[in-house]
């Protein structure tokens, strides 16, 4: 039952995630031909809406470093998620193996 | 929630900052007090530290048409309260801000407060009350782990708000502006977290039974079992 509910879980996860993409659909160009972009950051919005807020507000501080292309900055991102799915993946193997090895011990002992 | 680099104003940027620094301090306290009174605990320590990493780098498309990510530290802040998320939100919002220009240093201490303390504490109470009026225990782990999500963004805007205040309206116009931006995104983010925290809680209930029960996030494994 638990891993029934858990897979229903899983597929939940995954159907909001797929949802907006097939739900927003790209606007038309506007006026000025440019291509409307959908799904951009919602950090970079609120980054315009200081803009349009108080307009004279200047950045007074630059970041050290930028990811040099789109690419390199999803390479990170990438390494971020690896690292931190690769520790829950060796945990949950570890685990795993702990609890069958307790059990055929366990087993074992009855016998 | 990152508030980019260098759009806090400085008075902002250093208020938040010292008001992050004792909660990352406190944090680290706590953590290296548990560690080394329960080391067997420092496998769950990670997992913590784990998903907080991979949820804050999912940037997931939202029905505004926008995206976000989720925060990911509901989870570790039920297992070893809410302080000990405090230096390992730090940790990741250091990450993102100095090699990904996601985020920034200037409004580090902004964003732990809104991600690694609003959202932490959030959790805690959310996951304590709702066990206290008898709640399933996955629908409390859900809701804490949705909640703690929603506030850090709602936090995120009242910061942005307080610093940029609407010309005509004052915070509240300045507010609901930036809570569009964040809050809506994040709803259906929220209830992906929510469900991701549970599908994680299962596996360690049915594998670290015992350190839950030491850490008194479950009462008795029959309890949940049944």
């Amino acid at each position: 039952m638990k891993r029934y509910q858990n897979l229903l879980m899983m597929i939940a996860v995954v159907a909001l995630v797929a949802f907006p993409l097939w739900m927003v659909k790209k606007p038309a160009p506007g006026p000025d031909g440019k291509n409307v972009e959908i799904f951009s950051g919602a950090d970079d919005k609120a980054k315009d809406l200081v803009g349009t807020i108080a307009p004279a507000y200047k950045p007074w501080f630059k970041p050290l470093m930028e990811p040099p292309s789109g690419e390199i900055g999803s390479l990170l991102f990438a390494l971020q998620a690896a690292l931190g799915a690769g520790f829950i993946g060796y945990w949950y193997g570890s685990s795993k193996t702990r609890a069958k090895m307790r059990r055929e011990i366990e087993k074992e002992a009855r016998c | 929630m990152h508030i980019m680099e260098g759009f806090l104003p400085v008075k902002h940027a250093i208020g938040w900052s010292i008001a992050a620094a004792p909660f990352v301090v406190y944090g680290l306290y706590t953590i290296n007090k548990r560690i080394k009174e329960k080391p067997e605990q420092r496998m769950l320590l990670g997992v913590a530290a784990a998903f907080t990493f991979v949820l804050s780098a999912l940037k997931m498309p939202s029905v505004t048409g926008s995206c976000s990510h989720p925060t990911g530290t509901g989870l570790g802040a039920i297992l070893f309260g809410p302080a000990a998320m405090a230096p390992i939100g730090a940790i990741v919002l250091l990450f993102q801000a100095i090699l990904l220009a996601h985020g920034g240093l200037t409004t580090l201490g902004a964003n732990i407060i809104s991600m690694a303390v609003v959202g932490p504490f959030a959790a805690v109470a959310i996951f304590r009350s709702a066990k206290a009026v008898k709640v399933p225990f996955a629908l409390s782990i859900f809701l804490a782990a949705s909640c703690a999500d929603l506030l850090t963004y709602v936090t995120t805007s009242a910061q942005l708000a307080f610093a940029f205040p609407d010309p005509a309206g004052g915070f509240a116009a300045s507010f609901a502006k930036f809570a569009s931006v964040f809050a809506i995104t994040q709803i259906p983010l929220a209830i992906s977290e929510g469900l991701l925290t549970v599908v994680v809680m299962n596996a360690l209930v049915r594998f670290n039974a015992p350190e839950l029960q030491e850490m008194k996030v479950t009462a008795a494994v029959q309890e949940v079992l049944t």
